[in-house]
């Protein structure tokens, strides 16, 4: 199959057959048609568009970073840079004998404070649930945060991951990616946080340039030597 | 309204209208897509003498919370007309005409926004005419859709927008200022191209039936011209010039 990638905007038509239309397509009679601006993608039996703007659209198992905005008796509520607030309930943090009286929520997630956590759940009747009972999820103690547009993420984390393998390596930072577009660099030394900060800027900007990864490189070894 | 005698010549005997145009031919029309910064999506309209700035916000959370809608998004425009869009100035508070352009926009873009995707939430659509002459609300409609799809609000098709009219017994496209006060009937329609539906249609005057369909066509025919520009501001921002 054929696997031509073409730019749409919402009405144009991107294929018709016996196709499963998946992200930003809809079907119309025998029509597949875009929703979003973006660029198609046909796979054997399935279409779809990744879209080049809007806002994040939480998806169960997907890794996000979140800020706490306010807190109950029984959860914590967080921006996730959607539409939606994230839900964070406090079993989640301090296992199945947490009790509302003797537990104290502020005492380990306080307003303002970042959470790496994953969608355990969503749909459209519901906020998203989210957890943070994972390796490698939890709350953020240090490092910097770069917002970037969530319909960008993809090509920060590059094919099979090479973009953000190659600004890691460059500049001996950890970096950890929300799906939402929230991105939290760390890294022991001031110039190479600074560096993974504005080549991480530099993919936001110019998502759409063709060798965007030669682009970025050239960038953090031309620094790299002054 | 109607009949009324014009003291200019509307259309003269070669088919050249006061402004220099064929019966046939729109204003000149630029839009670009993604003006604003801080709006989730923009778009600025250049519709001849018509400069109208569009900014989207959403999906977002709905306040007050007992408008939001648990099984779909809800769509919310404001139309509004500076002090300075016109010759004398316009008192800045919402007029009944404004109001009434507020709904019929709303309801124009609302077949073509996919909402039902975000429940609970709404799209806030505002509308600033900073210069007015004569079809704002279709040069609007044209830019809002396209501030939509630059927001990234999915939707079924572009709404294109354009105005006919009846002026000096003829069918034009595209009524501005001076034919829209002295014309004799004035048609906007909103149409989705590739859908090939009309989202809005209001009339001002007096057509035959036959006058009535060929006014139908001719500004259909302009929405499909309008569908053109808008296609190109999309491009031009998202695939630098490269489409297809």
């Amino acid at each position: 199959m054929e696997n031509k990638r073409k730019y749409v905007i919402p009405g144009d038509l991107v294929t018709t057959g016996p196709f499963r239309p998946e992200q930003n397509v809809v079907l119309e009679g025998k029509k597949i048609i875009s929703t979003s601006i973006g660029i198609t993608e046909i796979y054997d039996d399935s279409v779809r568009v990744i879209s080049l703007t809007g806002k994040y659209i939480p998806k169960i198992d997907d890794l996000v970073i979140g800020k706490v905005i306010s807190h109950t008796s029984l959860s914590w509520e967080l921006d996730i840079n959607s539409c939606y607030a994230g839900f964070l309930p406090a079993q989640d943090v301090f296992g199945r004998d947490f009790s509302a009286h003797a537990d104290e929520l502020s005492s380990k997630l306080k307003t303002g404070d970042l959470v790496a956590a994953r969608i355990a759940n969503f749909d459209r009747t519901r906020d998203p649930l989210i957890t943070i009972s994972d390796r490698d999820l939890g709350k953020i103690d240090s490092g910097s945060l770069v917002k970037i547009s969530p319909s960008k993420v993809p090509r920060l984390i590059g094919k099979r991951g090479s973009m953000i393998q190659m600004i890691e390596q460059a500049t001996n930072a950890a970096v950890t990616i929300g799906q939402n577009g929230w991105v939290v660099i760390s890294c022991e030394s001031p110039e190479g946080l600074l560096k993974a900060k504005k080549a991480i800027q530099m993919v936001n900007e110019k998502a759409h340039v063709a060798n965007l990864t030669d682009q970025v490189k050239e960038m953090l070894e031309s620094k790299g030597e002054s | 309204m109607g009949g009324r005698e014009a003291t200019m010549v509307l259309l003269d005997e070669n088919g050249i209208r006061c402004d220099g145009r064929k019966i046939d031919e729109t204003r000149k029309i630029t839009i670009k897509a993604g003006v604003l910064k801080n709006a989730d999506g923009s778009a600025y309209i250049e519709f001849g003498d018509n400069k109208i700035l569009v900014g989207i916000f959403g999906p977002r959370d709905v306040h007050p919370k007992h408008m939001s809608d648990t099984d779909t998004g809800i769509l919310r425009v404001r139309y509004h007309m500076e002090p300075f869009s016109v010759t004398e100035r316009k008192r800045p508070a919402p007029s009944r005409r404004e109001i009434e352009i507020s709904k019929v926009i709303k309801e124009a873009l609302e077949p073509a926004v996919m909402l039902e995707k975000f429940p609970r939430t709404a799209v806030d659509v505002f509308i600033e005419v900073l210069q007015a002459d004569g079809g704002t609300r279709c040069a609007a409609l044209a830019a809002a859709s396209v501030a939509l799809a630059d927001a990234g609000i999915p939707m079924r098709d572009m709404v294109a927008a354009c105005a006919s009219g009846k002026v000096a017994d003829t069918i034009v496209l595209d009524v501005n200022n001076e034919e829209d006060q002295a014309g004799q009937a004035d048609m906007p329609i909103g149409y989705m191209p590739n859908l090939e539906k009309i989202t809005l249609l209001q009339l001002d005057g007096v057509l035959t039936p036959e006058e009535y369909k060929k006014c139908v066509d001719v500004g259909v025919n302009g929405c499909k011209l309008v569908y053109e520009i808008q296609k190109k501001a999309l491009s031009d921002k998202y695939f630098g010039n490269g489409k297809d």
